[in-house]
C-alpha cells in the first residue's frame, strides 16, 4: 500500500507539472496574445505594447513559465484584472463556497445513490427496480437550469418558502441554510438519477454471477446473499463512478451557481473566462485539476481496500 | 413379448427401498418470447443414498437444466411444468421458500463447473466456509472456524488455516475446486450435485479431484448426481450413468454395463467417437455422430435421436413415443429405443495389429526445426521496482516436425505450449536460440516483420472458434479476405477458391453468407481451419483446436484434420491436454513441463515405457471412458512452479514421485537419447525407469 501511494503521488507531482505547462501554454504562449486579450479587440497597438512592457510578456516563455511556477509554489497566484485584486483574496472564498455546496450534495447523492442501486439492482425487472429506474432517468435528463427554474416557481414564488437567490449574505431575511436548500436540490436531482443507474447496473450484473448463486444454494437468506455477497462487489464497480461525480460537483456546476447567483468556483470562472481575467483562469485551472487528480488517487486506494485481487496479488 | 409398459413397472421395483431423490415425469420448460420450450420432456429416475449417478450427453442436453430443477434454481425463465422431484420423499414443489433454504447447503449441496466463479472474490475462503455451519448447524464463529479447517483438511488441501485466510485469486483451480468441494461437504448432504466438476481443470489436476471425491462419497455415504461431458471422469466417479439425449434419459444402468455393452445407439455414437487406448490414425477413423442436438421448440412425435441415428427406421421410430424398455437380463439397465432387440451387439473398437495401414516411410523433409530456442520475458522496470523477475517461458527446446506429419505437444497449462506457438507464429520473438521454417530462420523476425511467403507459411487454428471469428464477417467475406491476404488473388478467384476450400471441410456452399452466430461450435472450427488453410500453409498449428466440442465433433474435426493433412501434405503442431487424442492423432509427441521438454519421441515411444515420470503421471491421470482399462493413478501433488523461479536441477523435482534425491534439486537431469531418438530427460537411466514403469503397471 505504501509502495502504491508513493507512486500515485510521483504520477501526481507529473501530472501537476505537464499540466501546468499546458495550461501555461493555452494562455500566455505568444507574448503580445495576453495584452490584446487582456485589453480587448479595441485596443490601439501602443495600448498592447504599453502594457506588455509593463508586465513582462516580451520575455521569452520559458523564463516567465518558471516565474509562474515559482510565484504559484510560494503561493501568489497573481493578480485578477476583473476582481480588481489578488486572486488569492478570491479563490479561495469562492473554492470555498462551492466545496460547502457540494460536499452536502455529495453526501446526500452518495447514501441515496447506493440504497436505491442495490435496490433496482437486487431483483432485476421488479416493480421496484422499475420505479426507480423510471424516476432515475426522468430526473437525470431534466436539465439543471429546467429543474431550477421549476423548483424556484414552486417553493420561491408559489410556496415563498425558500428565497430565490442563495448570496450567501447573512444579513437577509433568509439563513444561509434556507440559501442553500434549492442549489443543492437541483444538484442532487440532476446527478442521482445517473449515479443511480450505474449502481444498479453493477448490481444487476453481480446478482447474476456464480458466487451468488453459491450463496443462494447455500441456503443463504435473500438479505444476506445481498448484504454479505452482493454489495461489496458492487461497490468495487461503482466507486470510480462515484468519486468522479466530486469533479462534476466541483467544476461542473456553473449552471446552478449562475441561476441563484451563488458566489461559487464555477461561476467565479466563468466570470473571469468571460472578461480574459488570466491569472484568475490558470489558478483556476490548477485547482480543479488537483482535485481530480487526488480524487481519483482516493478512488484507486478505495478500489484497492475493496478489492482484494489487487491487494494481494 | 411383453409390453413396455410392464417392463416397465419391473424395472422401478427393483430400485432400493427409499431414495434419496426421485424424479417422476418430470418436465422442465423455458418460458421465452418464441413460447414456452419444453427442453426436458418426462424424466424419471432414482438415486438411492450413497448412490453415484453420472449423467453424461453432449451439450444442450439439458444435464445442467436437470441438475438445477433439483436445486429449484431455474433463474426467471425455468419452471417445472409437471412431474414430481422428491427429496428424501418430499415434494420439492409443495416446499416453501424457508424450507428450501433450510435444505440448501445442508442436506443439499451443489459444486460447480467453474470454481473461480463459484467463490466470491471479495471474501477470505474461511468467512465463505463458515457461513455454511452457521448457518445449518446454529454454531458460533470459533466451532465453525474448526470444522471448515477440519474440511479443508479432508479434501486435502495443505495448511488449511493458511487457505482460511486467503482470497479465492490466491489458489490454484485446482485448490479453489477442493474448496467448492468442502463447503459442499460441511453439512454432510444427503445428496451432492456436482455440474461439470473437473471441466476447465489439468488432468492431473482432475484426477486428484476425481479420486478425492470418490473417497469422500464412501466416507460420508453422499448420494451424487455427476454431469460430465467426459466419459471417462464418469466411469472413476459413478456406479451408475444415465445418458441424455434432447432433454430424455436414453439409456440408463450400472455404468460398467453400459460401457461395456450400451444398447442405445446415441450412447454407441459417444463411445464410438473418442479414440481407444492403443488405437491411432493409422488403425481407423473415428465416428463421429452426425448432425447436431436439434432444436427443443419442435419436439418430433418419436424418437428425438431419430435424425442422426443409422439405425433409424422411419416407419417405427418417428410415428410413436418411445418407451423406455429395460434389458433383459440385466438389472436394473434401460434404454429407449424401440428396435432395442433388433440391433446388432456392438463392439468398441479393438486394436487388431493386421489391420493397421503400414506406417509411410519417413519423408526426411525438416518443415520446422527448432534449436536450443529459449524465450524469457524481462517485465520492464518501474522506477520503483527495477529489477522485476525474469519469466523463463521457454528453455531450451529442440524440436522438429517433418513435412506431412503431426507433432503434438503436451503438458499442463503454464508448461509453456502456448509461449511456443506464440514464438512460431511471430507474435513473441526469441530470446535466443533458432527457429527454422522450411529455409528461412524466424525465430528472431516479429510477424510485422515477416514477408508475405512466410507469414502464408504458418497458419494457427484456435481453441474457441466462438472468439477467434468476427462476429459481424459472413463465413464467405472471412475466408476471402484470407485469401486475398494470403495469395493476392482477384476478387472473383478467391470467390471460387473459398468455395473449395468449404467443400475441403465439409460445409456445404450455402455457408458462405452465414455469420458465426448461425453456426454449430464444430461448424465454426470448420471455418476457422478453412480460413487457416488459405494460404496452403506448409505449418498449421492447432492449438487446442478440439477441446471446447463435444466428443461427436470432436471426432468428426480430428478426421478432417487427418484428411487435410493427407490431401494436402501439411505439417501440423498440435498443442493439446488431451492424451488420448494425441495417441490418436500424433506422428511425434512433445512433453513440455514448466517450460522445458521433458520427453520427445515417436508416438508409440512417448506411449510405452520407459516414460519420464512426469509423462507417466499424466497418462495415469487421463480418464479412460473403457471398462477394465482403468489404470493406477499417480497422484501428482502441488501445483507447477513458478516460472520466475530459477531452478538448477530437475523442473519436475518439486512434484516427482520417482525423485531420487538431492540430486534431483541441484544437478539438470541428463537427457537419455535412444537410437531410434527417444529422448527423456532424467536423472534415473532409461533401464531402471522402463523397470519402474512395468513394475507401476503391474
Amino acid at each position: 500500500m505504501g509502495a502504491f501511494a508513493a507512486r500515485r503521488l510521483a504520477a501526481l507531482i507529473i501530472t501537476m507539472m505537464v499540466v501546468s505547462m499546458l495550461i501555461f501554454a493555452a494562455f500566455e504562449w505568444t507574448p503580445g496574445q495576453v495584452a490584446s486579450k487582456m485589453l480587448g479587440p479595441f485596443a490601439t497597438p501602443e495600448q498592447v505594447e504599453l502594457l506588455t512592457e509593463q508586465m513582462g510578456l516580451n520575455r521569452p516563455a520559458p523564463v516567465r513559465y518558471i516565474e509562474w511556477v515559482g510565484n504559484v509554489l510560494k503561493g501568489d497566484l497573481g493578480y485578477s484584472t476583473y476582481f480588481k485584486t489578488d486572486v488569492n483574496n478570491i479563490i479561495w472564498d469562492r473554492l470555498g463556497n462551492t466545496l460547502l455546496l457540494a460536499s452536502i450534495a455529495f453526501a446526500i447523492i452518495v447514501p441515496c445513490s447506493i440504497i436505491f442501486g442495490v435496490a433496482a439492482g437486487m431483483r432485476e425487472g421488479s416493480k421496484l427496480d422499475r420505479t426507480i429506474s423510471v424516476l432515475s432517468i426522468v430526473t437525470t435528463s431534466v436539465p439543471e437550469f429546467a429543474s431550477g427554474v421549476f423548483l424556484a416557481t414552486i417553493f420561491v414564488i408559489i410556496l415563498e418558502w425558500l428565497p430565490g437567490a442563495s448570496t450567501l449574505e447573512s444579513g437577509g431575511d433568509w439563513s444561509i441554510a434556507s440559501q442553500l436548500v434549492l442549489p443543492v436540490a437541483v444538484m442532487v436531482l440532476f446527478d442521482l438519477g445517473y449515479v443511480v443507474r450505474m449502481v444498479r447496473a453493477a448490481m444487476v450484473d453481480v446478482m447474476m454471477k456464480p458466487y451468488i448463486r453459491t450463496a443462494v444454494l447455500k441456503g443463504l437468506g435473500f438479505r444476506k446473499v445481498v448484504l454479505g455477497h452482493a454489495l461489496r462487489n458492487a461497490m468495487v464497480v461503482s466507486l470510480t463512478v462515484i468519486l468522479l461525480q466530486i469533479n462534476y460537483l466541483v467544476a461542473g456546476v456553473v449552471v446552478v451557481e449562475t441561476i441563484f447567483a451563488y458566489p461559487g468556483f464555477g461561476h467565479m470562472i466563468l466570470e473571469s473566462a468571460l472578461s480574459k481575467d488570466t491569472a484568475t483562469v490558470e489558478a483556476a485551472t490548477l485547482i480543479i485539476v488537483l482535485i481530480v487528480v487526488i480524487t481519483q488517487i482516493a478512488g484507486d486506494l478505495g478500489y484497492m481496500w475493496l478489492n482484494p485481487r489487487i491487494r494481494f496479488k | 413379448m411383453s409390453s413396455p409398459a410392464t417392463l416397465r413397472k419391473t424395472a422401478a421395483v427393483t430400485v432400493a427401498a427409499k431414495p434419496i431423490l426421485e424424479l417422476r415425469d418430470v418436465k422442465i420448460s423455458y418460458i421465452t418470447r418464441a413460447g414456452r420450450i419444453d427442453v426436458v420432456p418426462a424424466l424419471s429416475f432414482s438415486l438411492a443414498k450413497g448412490e453415484a449417478l453420472g449423467l453424461v450427453g453432449e451439450s444442450g442436453c439439458g444435464k445442467s437444466t436437470v441438475a438445477y430443477a433439483i436445486m429449484k434454481y431455474l433463474g426467471g425463465a425455468g419452471r417445472i411444468t409437471n412431474g414430481q422431484i422428491l427429496f428424501n420423499g418430499q415434494d420439492m414443489a409443495s416446499m416453501s421458500e424457508d424450507q428450501l433454504r433450510q435444505i440448501r447447503g445442508s442436506k443439499l449441496a451443489m459444486v460447480y463447473q467453474d470454481p473461480m466463479s463459484s467463490l466470491n472474490p471479495t471474501m477470505r475462503i474461511g468467512r465463505q466456509l463458515e457461513e455454511v455451519p452457521m448457518l445449518h448447524m446454529k454454531v458460533g464463529r470459533e466451532e465453525a472456524r474448526q470444522r471448515a479447517i477440519r474440511f479443508l483438511g479432508e479434501v486435502n488441501l495443505p495448511d488449511p488455516e493458511l487457505i482460511m485466510e486467503r482470497y479465492p485469486h490466491q489458489l490454484s483451480g485446482g485448490q479453489q475446486q477442493r474448496v467448492v468441494i468442502a463447503m459442499a461437504l460441511m453439512a454432510e448432504p444427503d445428496l451432492l450435485v456436482m455440474d461439470e466438476p473437473t471441466t476447465g481443470l489439468d488432468v492431473t489436476v482432475e484426477a486428484a479431484v476425481l479420486d478425492l471425491v470418490a473417497q469422500l462419497r464412501h466416507k460420508h455415504d453422499t448420494a451424487i448426481i455427476f454431469i460430465s461431458h467426459n466419459l471417462g471422469t464418469v466411469l472413476r466417479v459413478c456406479d451408475r450413468v444415465g445418458v441424455m439425449y434432447f432433454g430424455e434419459l436414453v439409456e440408463e444402468g450400472p455404468i460398467k454395463e453400459v460401457f461395456a455393452n450400451p444398447r442405445h445407439p446415441y450412447t454407441r455414437g459417444l463411445l464410438d467417437s473418442i479414440p481407444t487406448m492403443g488405437a491411432d490414425k493409422h488403425s481407423r477413423r473415428l465416428s463421429p455422430i452426425a448432425g447436431q442436438v436439434p432444436s427443443a421448440l419442435a419436439r418430433p412425435v418419436g424418437c428425438g435421436f431419430a435424425s442422426r441415428c443409422s439405425f433409424c427406421e422411419p416407419a417405427t421410430c418417428t410415428t410413436v413415443p418411445i418407451p423406455t424398455i429395460a434389458i433383459p437380463g440385466e438389472a436394473r439397465h434401460q434404454a429407449k429405443c424401440v428396435r432395442l432387440s433388433e440391433l446388432p451387439p456392438h463392439r468398441r473398437f479393438q486394436v487388431v495389429p493386421g489391420e493397421a495401414t503400414a506406417e509411410i516411410a519417413k519423408s526426411g523433409e525438416t518443415v520446422l526445426g527448432i534449436d536450443h530456442l529459449y524465450k524469457i520475458y524481462r517485465p520492464s522496470g518501474t522506477i520503483f521496482d527495477s529489477k522485476p523477475a525474469e519469466v523463463r517461458a521457454l528453455t531450451d527446446i529442440e524440436l522438429s516436425a517433418e513435412r506431412g506429419r503431426t507433432l503434438a505437444i503436451v503438458g499442463e497449462s503454464g508448461c509453456g505450449k502456448s509461449s511456443l506457438a506464440k514464438v512460431l507464429t511471430g507474435i513473441e520473438v526469441a530470446t535466443q536460440g533458432k527457429v527454422k521454417l522450411i529455409d528461412w530462420e524466424i525465430g528472431h523476425v516479429p510477424v510485422e516483420k515477416r514477408n508475405q511467403a512466410q507469414k502464408k507459411s504458418i497458419q494457427m487454428v484456435f481453441q474457441n472458434p466462438d472468439s477467434t471469428l468476427n462476429p459481424s464477417h459472413t463465413v464467405g467475406f472471412a475466408i476471402r479476405r484470407a485469401l486475398q491476404r494470403l495469395r493476392g488473388i482477384s476478387a472473383s478467384q478467391a470467390k471460387t477458391q473459398a468455395a473449395e476450400l468449404l467443400r475441403l471441410v465439409n460445409l456445404p456452399m450455402e455457408f458462405v453468407n452465414r455469420r458465426p452466430r448461425q453456426l454449430s461450435g464444430g461448424q465454426k472450427q470448420r471455418v476457422a481451419i478453412a480460413r487457416a488453410l488459405a494460404g496452403d500453409p506448409a505449418l498449421i498449428i492447432a492449438d487446442e483446436p478440439v477441446s471446447a466440442l463435444d466428443v461427436s465433433v470432436q471426432a468428426a474435426i480430428i478426421n478432417l484434420l487427418i484428411d487435410l493433412q493427407d490431401k494436402r501434405d501439411a505439417t501440423l503442431v498440435f498443442i493439446s491436454h488431451d492424451l488420448s487424442v494425441v495417441r490418436f492423432l500424433a506422428d511425434h509427441v512433445a512433453v513440455m513441463y514448466l517450460g522445458r521438454v521433458v520427453e520427445y519421441g515417436t508416438v508409440e515411444q512417448v506411449y510405452a515405457p520407459p516414460y519420464h515420470p512426469y509423462t507417466e503421471a499424466l497418462l495415469s491421470a487421463a480418464p479412460v471412458a473403457e471398462v477394465g482399462k482403468e489404470r493406477e493413478r499417480i497422484i501428482l501433488e502441488g501445483t507447477i512452479p513458478s516460472a520466475t523461479k530459477q531452478i538448477p536441477g530437475c523442473p519436475f523435482a518439486s512434484r516427482c514421485p520417482r525423485k531420487i534425491g538431492s540430486i534431483c534439486d541441484d544437478q539438470p537431469p541428463p537427457e537419455h537419447v535412444t537410437q531410434q531418438g527417444h529422448r527423456i530427460a532424467c536423472h534415473i537411466p532409461l533401464g531402471d525407469l522402463a523397470k519402474l514403469n512395468t513394475r507401476a503397471a503391474e
